[in-house]
């Protein structure tokens, strides 16, 4: 019984598995190019379990980032984050001793794979949630850990592998994008992180970006926020 | 690298805001959520995608030789892809082996 909750949830997990290595290792290349070794990636991977907000924190540790700039960037690149245990509230609610667990490792992947709410069968439905977090997980610190080996000695020159980031959230932009109540959002962080880059400079335009963007969605609730939020 | 002390600090903060960030709703919203809340939820999320392209984008020299065309062409790729075939690791693994072909053959 055990078993098979333990084989189904490695099968549901597996979409995840490619994804999750291949940027695990990006990111444990661009750690160790940056001078940080495999203590340090794996530590970010199983501490932090968060893709875009580790490749972010590469550019916050080797720039010397203040505190308050890691902080201020983690709320914003993470914000999405609070917006999912919103709607997982439910979900695991009576998860028992799964849960803090469950809620430590809500990725955007495991988020989509276990928002539908189905399991194999409700016995064992938190032990499954689990599982296919924690196989989640597992991808992802490997992949950091293969990644921070493999930045020594692989044969070629990993020069330009940092553009791997850019790709992941341009990937994601294009699919927001296909959605049309995304557009104005999506536009209002582009601009408004632009205009912001262009005033301050590359050193010190994130958090004056991250104010712009909240205000401007703040001034356009009334035109974008009327239909569909009761969630 | 940094000073490992620093660094420590650093990830330290960005695990503990991280975990924050996903137990606070559970702790905050036990009954209901505030529509503001529900609010930002529904449009920050593609807002902050649009902010990290151009993060990741920011010390790209358009000035000078070769003018961001690398970037460019990789940023066209990508996008170009995810389009067309809405398959992200696909698009992440073409755009990044062509732009690293770019940078390391080309320019």
């Amino acid at each position: 019984m055990k078993r098979k909750t333990v084989r189904q949830a490695f099968l549901r997990s597996i979409p995840v598995m490619a994804g999750y290595l291949v940027l695990g290792i990006g990111f444990g290349v661009l750690m160790h190019n940056a001078g940080y070794g495999l203590p340090w990636s794996l530590a970010m991977s199983l501490l932090i379990y968060a893709g875009s907000m580790q490749y972010v924190g590469v550019g916050l540790l080797s720039g010397g980032a203040a505190v308050i700039t890691a902080i201020l960037t983690t709320v914003m690149v993470n914000a999405r984050h609070l917006f999912y245990s919103i709607s997982m509230i439910r979900l695991y609610r009576d998860a028992g001793r799964y849960k803090p667990y469950l809620i430590f490792a809500l990725t955007d992947e495991t988020y989509s794979l276990l928002c539908g709410g189905e399991a194999p069968d409700v016995e064992n439905a938190a032990l499954y949630r689990f599982l296919v977090s924690l196989f989640n997980h597992s991808y992802w610190v490997i992949g950091s850990v293969l990644g921070s080996l493999l930045g020594s000695v692989l044969p070629f020159s990993t020069k330009g592998i940092e553009f791997s980031m850019t790709a992941l959230f341009l990937a994601s932009f294009a699919e927001q994008w296909g959605r049309k109540e995304n557009r104005i959002p999506a536009a209002a962080g582009l601009i408004g992180t632009l205009l912001s880059l262009l005033v301050f400079g590359p050193e010190r335009f994130l958090i004056p970006a991250m104010l712009l963007i909240t205000l401007v969605l703040t001034l356009l609730r009334g035109s974008l926020g009327g239909k569909g939020v009761e969630s | 690298m940094n000073g490992s002390g620093h660094s420590a600090i650093l990830v330290a903060v960005m695990s503990a805001g991280t975990i924050l960030l996903r137990f606070l709703p559970f702790l905050l919203f036990r009954k209901r959520v505030p529509p503001y809340v529900s609010y930002l939820g529904k449009v920050l999320p593609p807002a902050i995608i649009g902010m990290l392209v151009i993060y990741c984008l920011r010390s790209t020299p358009i000035l000078s030789v070769p003018f961001g065309i690398p970037e460019l062409i990789g940023v066209l790729t990508v996008l170009g892809l995810q389009v067309w075939k809405h398959h992200s690791l696909l698009s992440i693994l073409a755009g990044t082996g062509i732009y690293m072909l770019l940078v390391q053959v080309v320019f």
